[in-house]
């Protein structure tokens, strides 16, 4: 009942956003509100279920981001033949040291001199790895510069970018897991912040898999092209169709200006709807998927180890599995969404992945949601995502209101109003904070069934 | 004659100076992260911006000051300044603990909802400064720049190498030595002090002993904000001003305070030294050196750079997790709790 009210509010809000400022907004906000829903429900697994503090969120939806370039864009055969090889012997280089290290520190433990047999081998590894590493690269991003000079990627549809994404989110996922779990949660949260910094750092520096800060642009499409709909004959006869009473009474050369008029404002919309479409039915798949897993025996045996890791323990349960496989499974959703990000922006940019806006503001979703219920996840994606928008203008206006006083000119107020777009960050942490502290369950608390 | 100096002045100039100062602002910074740790039990994820914050109102009352044609002759008029950043933090983290923190001591909540708080609170201090001063740089030095500069010190020693001394960097060591010490006689010497460290080693224990624990809260936060107002206070001077940097100073702070051990004032100076140090030494390219001290064949072609610069967070991160997997309570036995 409370879950139907707060969307039915929802809707009313993106509505209200579709006539007072324009429809091209409001389903811009729509597909946005759709990605950070399905990030929430990610995050929600980890926190809401079973407690696990990941600071990470940046990085896994960057993985993602990669994901959707390396499955999407059509590689670059040059650079493979000039580097390809080489590059393959680097990672096999990194591979086999990782693997040397482990099995002489597995082999070694607890003798004398491990420490300096371990380095030793990290060293040398390290130093073939190099050796090898910098021509190729070298050769990689010479080959035309200024438009590749990377080595592209599989050239298949970018819709299976959504799937790849979120495995490399996994797969981070379980090397992080491996690590930081099983330490107290505050080791998790930094070890978490660090990861991602490494990932943005990683995905801004290597040019030769990413083009790094140069940025990757025009990633294909899931969906039709503008350009395309308004050329085709069955889109000009929907709109005819669509807005018949609006070209009805007008001929001649009125009637082709409004009906072009029309097509060109519709195609854009109606892209922006196949995008929603799409997400929408990834948006219900996850959430079907995540609110059968809650109600299974798992998902109870999930929040039994949440609510009391030691007697779950004592019952038998695989405290460090599970938590191990929960990490895995939210960062794969969070990878997705990451995946679906890119697709939408139609480009990859290293430079915009901030933690204020992909880890921190994913968290007050989920936070102000509720966390542990995934409708909760989801209304608080929306929600959070429509006030992180509208605090933008909704701020300068008010600033604009509260120093109208003072002269047009005045330095102050120009200040002011130019940094009054930062204010949303204080009204988002001023949002979280009211919510822990007032109403701890947030929008859709989680439900605790009386048995 | 003195040939064998110049590697010496070199690795001087580029690693030792830049180690050392870099360290002592790191060890100011997880200074106040570990006192926070060791008395309120949680990890204050605010810790960054609230350096920013305090480096903030230092560098407006700079400004004024300046405005005011007020001026320390040689030394940087952000010292003047300096004591009402300190002051403003003070109030605002006493603010944010009675108003929010106090709250969640009196019902007991975990550390994590802790640690939450102080992630909505990193986000209110960010928006703020975003609003006042601006996410760009700033540069607020004025003053002598240098102590010695690289060329005059050639001229002076006949040196092919020059060591360039900047007054920040020999400020910034010389206000940390003082400030360290005074610290630990603080909390060795002087009742509070004892209370303080009585009240980090058990808490419930000290409660029935009479220590009055909302007052050790208070003067926790107080040694934070100061700490961490002249930590960022020195950093800007050293380097320069901008919000995003001193975000992103929360994890080699991070990785100090637990490579030390959390809660170990101690520690978290020694780690921020060796943060700080393999920093340094990984990312510096060591082409040069080579010149002076490899025989003519064996010059190698490349930079003989470890890491590029953009890579320096994997340092303080791969130091982390080595810890965490060896020694999780850190060098000096930190609290793992």
């Amino acid at each position: 009942m409370r879950a139907l009210v707060a969307f039915a509010i929802m809707a009313g809000l993106l509505a209200a956003v579709w006539h007072v400022q324009s429809p091209t907004v409001a389903l811009g906000m729509l597909n946005l509100c759709l990605i950070s829903a399905i990030m929430a429900l990610g995050v929600n697994i980890q926190w809401g279920y079973a407690g696990l503090f990941n600071v990470g969120i940046m990085g896994f939806a960057a993985l993602g981001g990669v994901a959707a370039v390396l499955v999407s864009k059509s590689p670059v055969g040059e650079a493979w033949t000039a580097g390809g090889a080489e590059i393959g012997i680097t990672l096999l280089c990194f591979v086999a040291t990782i693997a040397a290290t482990i099995f002489v520190h597995r082999k070694t433990r607890g003798r004398r001199g491990h420490f300096f047999l371990v380095m030793l081998v990290a060293v040398i590894g390290y130093l073939a790895t190099r050796h090898f590493y910098g021509p190729a690269t070298d050769a990689i991003e010479s080959v035309n510069p200024g438009k590749t000079g990377y080595l592209g990627g599989l050239g298949l549809p970018i819709i299976f970018s959504w799937i790849v994404g979120g495995l490399f989110a996994a797969g981070a996922a379980w090397l992080v897991g491996k690590i930081a779990l099983g330490l107290r949660a505050d080791y998790l949260a930094i070890a978490t912040l660090g990861i991602s910094e490494i990932i943005v750092a990683v995905l801004k520096n290597e040019d030769w898999l990413t083009r790094g800060v140069k940025n990757v642009t025009g990633l294909p499409r899931p969906v039709p092209y503008e350009v395309d709909l308004q050329q085709s004959d069955w889109f000009r006869e929907k709109v005819e169709g669509f807005a018949a009473d609006k070209l009805a009474g007008l001929t001649g050369d009125a009637k082709e200006d409004m009906l072009s008029g029309l097509i060109t404002e519709y195609s854009g919309l109606f892209v922006k709807l196949c995008y929603a479409g799409l997400f929408t039915c990834v948006l219900i798949v996850i959430l079907t998927l995540c609110v059968l897993a809650l109600n299974s025996p798992w998902g109870r045996m999930i929040r039994a180890i949440r609510d009391n890791e030691v007697a779950a323990e004592a019952m038998g349960k695989d405290v460090k599995g599970r938590h191990l496989q929960i990490f895995v499974l939210g960062s794969a959703v969070v990878g997705i969404a990451g995946a679906m990000l890119t697709t939408l922006d139609g480009q990859f940019t290293p430079g915009t992945y901030q933690p204020l806006r992909f880890t921190f503001l994913i968290w007050v979703m989920v936070v102000v949601g509720g966390s542990g219920n995934n409708l909760g996840a989801v209304i608080g994606g929306f929600f959070i995502w429509f006030l992180w928008v509208e605090a933008e203008p909704a701020g300068k206006w008010l600033i604009d209101a509260a120093t109208s006083g003072m002269a047009a000119d005045s330095g102050l107020r120009l200040h002011l109003i130019d940094n009054a777009q930062h204010m949303r960050v204080f009204v988002m942490g001023l949002v979280l904070l009211l919510v822990m502290r007032f109403t701890p369950g947030g929008i859709l608390p989680e439900r605790v069934k009386a048995r | 004659m003195v040939e064998w100096l110049n590697p010496l002045i070199l690795m001087a100039n580029f690693v030792l100076l830049p180690g050392l100062v870099y360290g002592s602002q790191l060890a100011l910074g997880a200074l106040g992260i570990t006192l926070v740790f060791g008395i309120l039990r949680f990890s204050n994820f605010a810790h960054g911006d609230t350096m920013a914050f305090g480096t903030m109102v230092t560098i407006l009352f700079t400004w004024l000051l300046q405005s005011w044609g007020v001026s320390l002759g040689p030394l940087p008029t952000a010292l003047l300044a300096l004591p009402i950043g300190i002051l403003a933090t003070v109030l605002f983290l006493l603010g944010t603990d009675r108003l929010v923190y106090r709250h969640y001591r009196d019902v007991n909540a975990k550390p994590i909802t802790f640690l939450m708080a102080s992630i909505g609170i990193m986000f209110m201090m960010n928006g703020l400064i975003r609003f006042v001063i601006g996410p760009g740089d700033q540069n607020f030095l004025d003053g002598e720049r240098f102590i010695i500069k690289a060329r005059e010190f050639k001229k002076l020693t006949g040196l092919d190498e020059g060591l360039a001394i900047r007054t920040s960097q020999v400020m910034t060591v010389v206000v940390t030595i003082i400030l360290v010490i005074a610290l630990f006689w603080f909390l060795q010497r002087t009742k509070t002090g004892k209370a303080m460290r009585a009240y980090s080693d058990n808490e419930t224990l000290a409660r029935l002993s009479g220590i009055d624990p909302e007052r050790v809260v208070r003067i926790t936060w107080i040694l934070a904000a100061g700490l961490a107002t002249i930590a960022g206070v020195l950093y800007g001077l050293d380097k320069s001003f901008k919000p995003f940097t001193y975000f992103q100073l929360l994890l080699p702070m991070f990785a100090a305070a637990i490579v030390g051990g959390l809660g170990k004032p101690i520690g978290a100076i020694v780690g921020g030294f060796i943060i700080a140090f393999s920093e340094v030494m990984l990312t510096y390219a060591y082409k040069k050196l080579g010149g002076y001290i490899l025989p003519e064949e064996w010059q190698p072609d490349g930079l003989l750079q470890l890491l590029s610069t953009d890579y320096k967070f994997a340092i303080s991160f791969v130091i982390l997790v080595v810890v965490l997997l060896v020694r999780p309570t850190g060098i000096f036995k930190g609290k793992v709790v």
